[in-house]
């Protein structure tokens, strides 16, 4: 159980205040929260994105820890380099304190642009924490459309029209991706359920070797909502199993949340802008395959949690010649 | 005269050689042919325990130069190498880790870019990222390439300078011919780059700093003057780093090697193996009398104008080698860069550009011969009859 | 915002993009961008730090595990403090400028 009073007296502030993030911006939850999860310094790298473009403007910095940009597909390769140095000098005797390092990537920077420089990442088994501030498009150009938008939305580059209901394909599952690469620890986390994510973060600091959160960022600017919703939205989100919140320790699945009532998933859409068309009557049909896959996705995140928390697993046997 | 002892080593050898005397902190390594046996060859003496650098086995040469750039700007000596469409992939990544003004040193084996794909010699890759930032060095055989390296280091790290390094050689040609190379042993060469102390860290927790910020139109200008500075500034320090080595290991650099030039009526200036290859004809027209010389740029980054100048003053006709096309429709790169320094002189020699040997076509010594006799006709005509040709192709 | 970070000509500036101390943002006062202000019933506050743990702007001020108030130099009247706290006791309310 995270301890806020504590984590208020012991936790540095890492993420000063003066920076442009719009008013009520998800990632900025998201950051000050992921870096309540450890005490020890850290080392944060971050892909290009309004993360990064609102926190380092020349020559105001909202860092105050060391932080790191080198361009946007490659916050996993640089902060690689940033670990290994830290593992080579370390060894030499030169560098001595425990550092913990963490890379902050958009949905843009992570599920599209960035996937291949993650993968080799988590392969190569660095010890780092990858955090994936996930608000569903390339918001920073503009609410761009990205392999994280879920189908149905409108984004700028699969807009609502007269002859489109906007994204068409299905979103990535990114975390199950990321999972496929076997890396200690996988989590999905939301804002709404603070404490469900700063111990996630913690064990995510003290994975041995690669670390993901995947953590959905409300963005009031590209979801059409009010600015001060972002934790009601992240709520319905969970509540509708649209995000929902779980585990993967050593390859073992755990949920982490199950909704009492598990909401239908317009509860949720129907809250935002981007997803106003769907109320139409022409779009039944749409709005209740968008329901089928999250029911679908959740009845297998349930099957898989009951294989891997249940022990073994029998393998058939052979016929008998 | 004591005998020099010489060890069979190619090009890229010679560059792992170096790389295991430098003993980087950190190294990125990915494979594209010729480029390979650099980091096969490093992988080994790291396998070996003969280095205590950490490798990162990354899974793309953008990921490469990415991955230097994160561990350098973590106070690590760091180093990695490519070719052709390795370059050409973290091209974006050069600039960037020439803006952050980061002593990333990297051995390129020249190979022609695609398309179509082609891996053998030619200039194109490394000429195509000349306006990144990097320093340039081309290097004529295994001996400048093992040298160049430790050079390099001296250079880039250099507290005035700051910049990454190119090492280059010509894929194949010299990458993998074995030759004769003269080592210096390890505990001159650990003396000679002296311990990496760099500038920042972000390992250094007490000072926090922030790299790769977001420059808006007020500032970018400004970094962009400091690293133009840094370039025009390094013509005035390398000289000094030149000295030093020469003391150290009794070798003589320049930025530019000249060739029988004292004296000589027409010139070919030209880099990397096809300079050794025109020094032979040089000497074989010389036997019969014709006053022909060789210019042998090191360094084309920056550009050594000044010593370009003073090497070809009494030149009457120059012919350039340019081992790629910049498809400008007016030359390629050395020729234009060198044609372009003659432009304020009172007097200059008539400039012939000869596009040759790309995509590793080979070039003979017939053909820099036939080079040769060009320039004295042109020399003796006053006229440049044909200003831009190519060697070696097929109508 | 202070003018007098323009001025610096390229020789003054440390080299290669670097911002080389931490925490410099908090010379630019976004505090400026507020519409609404969050207002507290200090009585009715139970300490239990979740605004602290919500603000996107660090501009929640706690000593000793107490909340001590709202830093309005940065503070931008998001109101995500008083959708979240349990007990209701933050209002926003317009500013007059």
């Amino acid at each position: 159980m995270a301890n806020l009073k504590e984590l208020s007296k012991t936790i540095p502030e890492r993420l000063s205040g003066g920076h442009r993030l719009c008013a009520g911006c998800g990632a900025s939850i998201i950051v000050r929260q992921v870096l309540m999860g450890t005490k020890d310094p850290v080392v944060v790298a971050a892909a290009t994105g309004c993360l990064e473009v609102a926190t380092t403007i020349y020559p105001y910095t909202a860092w105050e820890v060391p932080f790191i940009h080198s361009a946007f597909e490659n916050v996993a390769a640089t902060i690689s380099g940033v670990e290994t140095a830290y593992r080579s000098l370390k060894k030499q005797g030169k560098v001595t304190k425990e550092i913990k390092f963490i890379a902050f990537g958009g949905d843009g920077g992570t599920y599209d642009i960035g996937l291949q420089s993650l993968s080799g990442a988590l392969e190569r088994g660095h010890k780092f924490v990858y955090v994936c501030y996930d608000n569903g498009a390339y918001m920073n150009t503009g609410v761009q459309r990205s392999g994280s938008t879920p189908r149905g939305a409108s984004t700028t580059t699969a807009p609502y029209g007269e002859k489109s209901y906007g994204k068409s394909q299905r979103r990535k599952d990114l975390t199950a991706i990321v999972a496929a690469h076997r890396i200690p620890y996988v989590a999905q986390c939301s804002i709404s359920h603070w404490n469900d994510l700063i111990t996630k973060s913690e064990k995510a600091f003290q994975a041995d070797g690669p670390a993901f959160l995947n953590i959905m960022a409300v963005c009031h600017r590209g979801w059409g909502i009010p600015q001060q919703d972002a934790v009601d939205i992240s709520k319905l989100a969970v509540d509708s199993c649209f995000w929902p919140l779980y585990e993967i320790v050593n390859g073992k699945l755990k949920i982490n949340y199950k909704p009492k009532n598990k909401l239908p998933v317009m509860e949720w859409a129907k809250r935002q802008a981007r997803f106003n068309h769907l109320a139409k009557e022409e779009y039944a049909s749409l709005v209740a395959e968008f329901q089928a896959d999250i029911d679908a996705d959740w009845g297998r995140l349930l099957k898989r949690e009951a294989l891997d928390q249940s022990g073994t697993v029998e393998l058939p046997k052979e016929k008998a010649e | 005269m004591e005998k020099v002892k010489l060890v069979p080593f190619s090009g890229n050898q010679s560059a792992a050689y170096a790389m295991k005397q430098i003993e980087p902190d950190v190294v990125a390594a990915y494979p594209i042919t010729p480029q390979t046996e650099i980091v096969m060859g490093f992988s080994q003496y790291v396998a070996d325990g003969k280095v205590k650098t950490e490798m990162i086995p990354v899974e793309s040469e953008h990921s490469a130069m990415s991955a230097c750039i994160g561990a350098s700007a973590g106070g690590a000596r760091t180093m990695t190498a490519t070719s052709s469409q390795g370059l050409a992939l973290m091209w974006e990544m050069l600039y960037i880790a020439a803006s952050t003004r980061l002593p990333i040193v990297m051995p390129v084996v020249n190979r022609a870019l695609s398309g179509p794909i082609n891996i053998h010699c030619d200039h194109s890759d490394t000429m195509g990222t000349r306006d990144s930032g990097w320093l340039q060095i081309y290097c004529e055989n295994a001996q400048e390439v093992y040298e160049s390296m430790i050079l390099a280091v001296r250079i880039a790290e250099h507290p005035d300078i700051q910049l990454p390094v190119m090492v280059c050689q010509d894929g194949f040609i010299t990458s993998h011919a074995v030759e004769g190379v003269q080592l210096f042993d390890d505990k001159t060469v650990k003396d000679f780059i002296g311990e990496y102390k760099p500038r920042f860290s972000l390992l250094d927790i007490e000072h926090p700093v922030t790299v790769g910020p977001l420059d808006l139109q007020d500032y970018y200008f400004e970094h962009k003057m400091q690293q133009s500075d840094a370039m025009k500034r390094t013509l005035s320090i390398i000289p000094d780093i030149f000295s030093e080595f020469e003391k150290k290991f009794g070798k003589k650099h320049n930025f530019v090697e000249g060739y029988k030039l004292e004296d000589a009526e027409v010139a070919i200036c030209a880099l990397s193996s096809t300079a050794g290859t025109a020094r032979g004809v040089v000497d074989k027209l010389r036997k019969d009398g014709h006053k022909v010389g060789l210019l042998k740029p090191r360094f084309f980054r920056p550009f050594p104008k000044d010593a370009i100048l003073k090497s070809l003053s009494k030149i009457k006709a120059l012919a350039v080698l340019d081992r790629s096309e910049s498809f400008s429709a007016g030359g390629g790169p050395l020729f234009t860069e060198v044609e372009a320094a003659f432009y304020n002189e009172k007097s200059n020699p008539l400039i012939a550009d000869y596009i040759y040997g790309l995509g590793g076509r080979d070039i003979f010594e017939a053909d820099i011969e036939n080079v040769f006799r060009q320039l004295i006709d042109i020399a003796k005509s006053g006229k440049v009859k044909e200003k831009i040709q190519f060697i070696g192709v097929r109508e | 915002m202070s003018g007098k970070n323009r001025q610096k000509g390229w020789k003054d500036i440390p080299i290669g993009g670097l911002i080389d101390k931490g925490g410099t943002a908090k010379e630019y006062k976004t505090g400026d961008w507020r519409t609404f202000c969050p207002v507290r019933d200090e009585s009715k506050c139970i300490n239990c730090m979740i605004c602290w743990a919500y603000c996107p702007d660090s501009a929640i001020k706690t000593k000793d595990g107490k909340m001590t108030g709202f830093d309005l130099d940065y503070c931008k009247g998001c109101g995500i403090c008083a959708s979240v706290c349990p007990v209701k006791c933050i209002k926003m309310e317009k500013e007059e400028k």
